[in-house]
């Protein structure tokens, strides 16, 4: 095990720092805001040119060889800078689950359309009564000659904004399969609107909308999961980054601001609060090197990191949030402080393909042994 | 960024787990399932069995009887003997003062003290606090004065653990008393037969025996037993500490604290079934068991930590105050499990608690079921000894925080 960065690993974060801290300061991030469009062609092709979106991509699918390490380290960086543009619906989580297909015509021009920038692919899972169980699925497809259609409402669809293509899970007769369908299809109707957090999502509506089928049951099911499992070690991380940004900023606002003839940082019920905080935040970065390290392992074990970084991320996202707001005071809950805009995305991520509740039933449901017997056993 | 285990230590610890189930006796292993501490002739005969192997202290340097060992190796010796219930080492000998004797003791005090130790013959105590000397340890007052070869020590111990069984204590004195409170502090060992101690045992809340006082009515210590320098005994006792570093955790204990509780909870009726399937009892193991695997994986952080990689500092910090919730949380968990019976003071089967048998016991024949409320009870000084809880944030808040 080695928990240090390679150096090609902190070159990369660097540059993403780099960039975040350049072109994407919070004056800029707020114009994004104001003029209503949440999100930059300049920025999507410059993650693209940069080679972000196809860092955690290996080079025989056309990306630069790197894992969901690199993933994770752009969005931590991201998270520090709460960028707008969907990275993770359509870089991570629609990009993941076409990558977990097996090598198809489809399914490769997908991919290199995204990596390329060219493309924006959501996957059009969720729905309303999902609330982060990835298995629910209740739209339907039916095949219609050649072809096939589709009836069903997504919900809150990242990326599903800008998307030009969506990647639509849906029931035939053998189980899940999923399904491409074109933005401007007929019988696919769009409703975008923005999460408190500014990012914006989608509202699909499907009906009868002409689809072709890109994986068929046990495959799509599959990819489905695997690609929730890097959104989710995607979001964890960004939540990561935007936790290690507050707790930058409000050690250092209560080290400025003075009360009753001290600074805040010289109160021990300030400083115990932000001790909490720290602990919090370390937890949860070590259980998103748990879910790291069992990206690729079998199901079970898998689900296990998984469920067990979301579950404590999601606590630790709204502990250090609100606590980061409540040692600022009142500038805290102020639309000009960006302490509060990290709460609202910390606030969202939190409940972001599922929440604790949902992760700890998980939990409860996979019973892991505590002692992992499997290692044990093929060393004999 | 790698974070596979290599195939060695993957076939690391399957060599221990088949090592330990071939070596631990039954009578011993099942006594271990208990939740009352191990009793001196348990650990004796285990120490014994582990220094044939050259297993008892793996972490001091190999050529004082230690191994050379990787820490990920260390972590999963420990992790795998508490898997099996084997019985708790003499802790204070192995983990707190034998590093302390490996680094700072003379060539003959090395050759006296550490062979006994590891093998089991000698049983140490801890003389740190003192009833004015607590958190801050550093106003302590117990007393050595210099007077020909030998020093007189007067003075007032407070919860020494297991000084009720222990041979022999390493306590700091105040030996200067004209410079600032840390620099006159020596690091004495004094034989606990020595004429004017007095050792008086404090039973708690679990009533178990662990704690005691002691008292040093001019107790005559040779020279040759200080450790070291005198005047430096403050920093050893914080080199002592920083061995504590992952062991503080408690991580592989509370991970058979939740096997436990499963255990329990999947034998436990309710109204319609067992606990186990009770969806708000679920949900707070579930909640025990995610920390749990958070906590372990801090520690693992620790471990591959280089040295002087100061990052490692804020997850190590997390370590104690965190790990020693969730074992008090995890005790009480075992409780709850159990129902009306979770708080029954069961007597302990061996005798070594104190628990009043002078009542009928309630009907209790699974062993994973005994001694769980002393254990409950136990517990509720987790968040105390070794750093309180309100210290731990005092130091992270300065020394990580920078406030």
């Amino acid at each position: 095990m080695d928990f240090t960065l390679t150096q090609e690993q902190t070159a990369l974060a660097d540059s993403v720092h780099r960039f975040c801290a350049r072109d994407y300061d919070a004056a800029r991030r707020q114009s994004l805001i104001e003029t209503g469009t949440y999100f930059s062609a300049d920025n999507w092709r410059a993650f693209a040119d940069l080679g972000w979106i196809g860092a955690g991509v290996s080079e025989a699918d056309g990306g630069f060889g790197g894992s969901e390490i690199e993933t994770a380290l752009i969005m931590q960086a991201f998270g520090r800078a709460l960028v707008l543009e969907p990275f993770l619906g359509i870089a991570v989580l629609a990009l993941q689950t076409l990558l977990a297909l097996p090598p198809g015509e489809h399914r490769n021009a997908l991919v290199a359309g995204i990596i390329a920038g060219d493309v924006q692919v959501a996957l059009a899972h969720g729905e309303l009564a999902s609330r982060g169980d990835t298995d629910y699925c209740s739209s339907i497809a039916t095949q219609f000659g050649e072809g096939w259609t589709i009836v069903g409402e997504k919900s809150a669809i990242h990326g599903g904004a800008t998307a030009s293509k969506f990647l639509v899970s849906a029931r035939c007769t053998e189980g899940i399969a999923l399904f491409l369908v074109a933005a401007g299809a007929p019988g696919v109707s769009s409703f975008a609107y923005r999460t408190i957090d500014n990012q914006l999502v989608a509202d699909v509506h499907f009906s009868e909308a002409p689809a072709i089928m890109i994986a068929a049951p046990p495959a799509a099911v599959t990819a489905i999961a695997a690609g929730h499992a890097h959104a989710m070690i995607g979001i964890c991380a960004e939540a990561i980054g935007s936790m290690d940004e507050l707790l930058v900023l409000t050690a250092e606002y209560i080290r400025t601001r003075r009360q009753f003839g001290a600074s805040l940082s010289s109160f021990q019920a300030v400083q115990h609060r932000m001790a909490d905080m720290l602990v919090e935040l370390e937890l949860a970065r070590s259980t998103l090197y748990y879910g790291l390290a069992n990206i690729d392992s079998a199901r079970p074990q898998r689900d296990h990191a998984i469920a067990t970084m979301k579950a404590i991320t999601s606590t630790a996202a709204l502990f250090v949030g609100r606590n980061a707001i409540q040692l600022h005071g009142a500038i805290g809950v102020t639309e000009e402080c960006i302490v509060g805009h990290h709460y609202r995305r910390l606030t969202v991520i939190a409940v972001l393909f599922g929440n604790e509740a949902v992760h700890l039933k998980r939990l409860s449901m996979l019973a892991m042994p505590i002692w992992d017997a499997q290692q044990v056993e093929v060393a004999f | 960024m790698n974070f596979d285990l290599s195939p060695d230590d993957i076939r690391f610890r399957a060599r221990v787990r088949a090592f330990v189930e071939a070596e631990l006796p039954a009578d011993i292993a099942r006594r271990g399932i208990h939740d009352y501490h191990s009793c001196r002739s348990d650990v004796d005969r285990w120490m014994k069995i582990l220094n044939r192997h050259g297993w008892s202290a793996p972490h001091w340097p190999a050529a004082l009887g230690g191994t050379d060992w990787n820490p990920l190796q260390r972590h999963i010796f420990q992790d795998e003997l508490r898997r099996s219930r084997a019985p708790v080492l003499d802790r204070c000998a192995i983990d707190l003062l034998g590093p302390v004797l490996c680094r700072f003791g003379s060539a003959e005090q090395q050759q006296r003290f550490l062979p006994p130790i590891l093998n089991g013959d000698i049983w140490w105590c801890q003389g740190f606090s003192e009833p004015g000397a607590g958190s801050d340890l550093a106003s302590l007052t117990t007393r050595a004065d210099l007077e020909g070869d030998h020093y007189i020590v007067n003075g007032h111990k407070i919860w020494t653990t297991e000084a009720h069984c222990a041979d022999w204590i390493f306590a700091l004195v105040r030996t200067d008393q004209s410079v600032k409170p840390q620099a006159g502090i020596s690091f004495l060992l004094i034989d606990m037969t020595s004429a004017g101690i007095t050792r008086r045992p404090i039973w708690s809340i679990d009533e178990g025996l662990t704690l005691n006082e002691i008292f040093f009515d001019n107790v005559r210590v040779p020279v040759k037993n200080l450790v070291g320098e005198p005047g430096a005994g403050w920093a050893y006792a914080k080199f002592l500490l920083t061995n504590e570093r992952t062991t503080s955790a408690v991580v592989s204990h509370t991970k058979r604290d939740i096997e436990q509780i499963r255990h329990l909870a999947g034998r436990a009726p309710t109204p319609t079934g067992f606990l186990i399937d009770d969806a708000v009892f679920a949900q707070k193991l579930a909640r025990l068991e995610a920390e749990v695997f958070a906590l372990e994986w801090s520690v693992l952080r620790v471990l591959h930590a280089a040295d002087g990689d100061t990052s490692a500092d804020a997850v190590s910090s997390v370590l104690k105050l965190r790990g020693s919730e969730l074992s008090e949380r995890a005790a009480l968990l075992a409780a709850e499990a159990m129902g009306d019976q979770g708080l029954a003071a069961l007597p302990d089967p061996e005798g070594h608690h104190k628990l009043r048998s002078d009542l009928a016991n309630p009907q209790i024949v699974d062993d994973e079921a005994i001694g769980v409320a002393s254990k409950a009870m136990f517990r509720r000084a987790a968040t105390i000894y070794g750093g309180a809880s309100e210290v731990q944030r005092s130091i992270i808040a300065k020394t990580i925080l920078r406030l």
